[in-house]
């Protein structure tokens, strides 16, 4: 992991101390609201519905055991003895009081955790692949990249006021994870035919209001080029980007308008120039970030008690058929942690959990954690033998839910019960859907679906690109829900399509159930995904079994 | 349920503790809908809410929102977004829904 220099302490500190001075002259008077209004922003501080929302950055999702375990003691001390990890791989407090946010960002700044550029119109905490630097699949490791872009980005003189926010994901995987296509910037960590290291770019995706999926701009980028190339980028979008009009600021826009061609000759042109500015200082720095993600040093142990629990115990067995992912090292896994027992609020995790995983991630996990977008938590470097005792610690704790990316293992933003922008709720449908298969005992034989929920059109719950999305939206004055078939947020990038008319909060979750049997009838066999038949067969058929079968039983 | 009425309350969140509140009948912030100050008059109800706004340091957001007289001759509100304001989220029992009626 990054370690913080003294610059970096010194600066989240001060920061801090700034944000405390800023508070204390809002509660006095001093500073009107809209004048404090884009200084609690910069710090992740929300209005939401019933209270302030902090957000914490969780740098492309990565963590220690007493990062976690100090959000924890932020949960207790300040806020209700829970937080939720958003589809931004951060982490949020929903009720904590003005008065004491200074002392909250005071013990994070303590850890080396921050809350800057969590908001605003600025560039945003950088993402990455939650299985950076541990998945077998992976080719180059994205998060000294990632990290050499969150120096670059914060606090950046130039890019503090942009038309719109800013979200660069990173990822060094064919098999992408970090939703790169759906980015305002996309990096995926390529080699040229010489072998020299580079990144393909792409621009302008993102999801919200018009989803568009990114174009390539560049398909090589040599990697001592990428700060001067992304600071192109962000110059000819802070140049002609909309300020007009708040739906079509993001650079997705002025992509769409401009053309791609257009585009990438105004970065190319400001590029050359910027090209100039740097002398190899920031490869320098690079090489020195390089340096903090070194591989930790494994283990050699024994794996034997791995395939003796296997055997002998079924809840284990089905937990390591579902919630595991092939770690570079063989006698390694990567273990992922369901935020989303049937029922539950996903990704919401109680203070006691963060610490179980704080433990765990000390004594199993090399002392790493991530959040990932999916709202799960991810521990990456766990020795097979190890995983009896770790799968134990998880179930005494409530989190060894066997069901990562089968349908409960659903993302939902937290919608109306908490989101001042939100048209309906989110987080009950994700409760109902995820009840309601486990009832049926299903979802197993269902197998790999993405079911995303968002509780408005700003879409962070993505599911645009969902295989099934829920958006909930208002209409004659109660909730309804839009459904979206055939999304995708991988390495095959697709925006899902309406198929028809809304449902109301109680027709949703059969329609769901009529669209799931629909496709077990329809799949060729287990191994067809429910993506997969989507695209074989078109909406036509899931358009049947939704509104002609609900036609039916109406009528009957 | 409908969407909006004529007759309006005005709401607002504590700057403190980001609490929702309610111009209550005293003039004072309650965090209680029944408290409500009812205003039967659109133009009577953007009056205060000007006066509030250009007044009050203590809340953030006043706005205007619809609500009926309830059987009980209480405010109630109309929208469900309103509804989930006055009681808290529906998926945790906390906020407003927890305190004693």
């Amino acid at each position: 992991m990054y370690n913080y220099t003294t610059f970096d302490k010194d600066f989240v500190a001060t920061r801090a101390a700034q944000f405390r001075d800023q508070v204390q002259r809002r509660i006095n008077g001093s500073l009107t609201e809209d004048e404090f209004r884009p200084l609690r922003l910069m710090n992740g501080l929300y209005m939401l519905l019933h209270a302030y929302m902090l957000r914490v950055a969780i740098p492309y999702g990565t963590l220690n055991g007493t990062q976690m375990r100090a959000l924890a003691d932020v949960a207790d001390r300040w806020d209700k003895g829970y937080a939720h990890f958003s589809t931004r791989q951060n982490i949020q407090f929903h009720w904590p009081k003005l008065q004491d946010v200074p002392d909250i960002l005071e013990s994070l700044a303590k850890v080396d955790m921050h809350a800057i550029q969590t908001s605003g119109s600025c560039i945003r905490s950088v993402t990455s692949d939650h299985f950076a630097g541990a998945a077998a699949d992976e080719y180059e490791d994205p998060r000294p990249t990632a990290e050499f872009v969150r120096q670059w980005s914060t606090d950046h003189p130039e890019f503090a006021f942009l038309p719109r926010k800013f979200k660069i994901a990173v990822t060094g995987s064919a098999r992408d994870r970090a939703v790169i296509k759906l980015h305002d910037i996309g990096l995926t960590l390529v080699r040229n035919a010489a072998g020299a290291p580079g990144y393909e770019v792409s621009v302008g995706g993102g999801l919200g209001r018009t989803p568009m999926i990114g174009k390539v701009i560049r398909d090589f980028l040599p990697r001592a080029d990428l700060l001067p190339y992304l600071e192109a980028i962000l110059q000819v979008y802070n140049q002609i980007g909309r300020r007009d009009n708040k739906y079509k600021a993001r650079i997705k826009i002025t992509v769409h308008e401009h053309g791609i061609e257009e585009i990438r000759n105004r970065v190319e042109e400001s590029f050359s120039l910027q090209r100039m500015r740097f002398d190899g200082v920031d490869q320098d720095i690079f090489a020195r970030i390089e340096a903090d993600f070194a591989e930790p040093i494994y283990k050699q142990a024994s794996i034997e008690g791995y395939e003796i629990a296997r055997q002998s115990d079924p809840l284990f067995r089905s937990f390591t058929d579902t919630n595991l992912h092939p770690h570079k090292n063989a006698d390694y896994t990567i273990v992922t942690v369901s935020l989303k027992a049937h029922g539950a609020t996903p990704g919401d995790a109680s203070s006691a959990q963060m610490r179980v995983l704080a433990d765990i991630a000390e004594r199993w996990s090399h002392d790493e954690l991530r959040v990932s977008h999916e709202q799960n938590i991810i521990l990456p470097h766990v020795h097979k033998g190890d995983l009896p005792a770790v799968h134990a610690a998880l179930r005494s704790a409530g989190l060894a839910t066997a069901n990562i990316g089968l349908i409960s293992d659903l993302i939902a933003c937290p919608g109306m019960d908490y989101c001042d922008l939100a048209t309906a709720r989110s987080i009950n449908i994700a409760q109902g859907i995820a009840t309601r298969f486990d009832e049926l005992k299903l979802e197993h034989d269902i197998g790999h679906l993405k079911l995303k929920i968002s509780g408005c059109i700003n879409a962070c719950g993505h599911h645009h690109v969902g295989h099934i999305g829920i958006l909930g939206l208002e209409k004659s004055g109660v909730e309804s829900y839009q459904i979206t078939l055939g999304g995708d947020g991988t390495e095959t990038a697709s925006i899902g399509k309406i198929i028809g008319p809304g449902f109301s909060t109680d027709e949703i979750i059969p329609a769901i159930e009529r669209l799931i049997m629909a496709y077990l009838d329809l799949r060729l066999d287990a191994s067809e995904t429910f993506l997969t038949v989507f695209r074989r067969l078109g909406p036509q058929p899931f358009k049947t079994a939704l509104y002609t079968n609900e036609v039916k039983n109406h009528a009957a | 349920m409908k969407r909006d009425t004529a007759t309006k309350i005005i709401t607002a969140n504590d700057l403190l503790s980001g609490e929702v509140v309610y111009l209550s009948t005293s003039g004072k912030w309650s965090i209680r809908h029944s408290d409500a100050i009812l205003f039967e008059d659109k133009k009577a109800a953007n009056t205060r809410l000007t006066e509030v706004q250009a007044q009050d340091t203590s809340i953030i957001g006043p706005c205007l929102a619809g609500a009926t007289l309830a059987d009980n001759q209480t405010p109630m509100p109309v929208h469900f977004r309103e509804v989930f304001r006055s009681k808290g989220p529906s998926n945790r029992f906390l906020g407003k829904q927890t305190y004693a009626a």
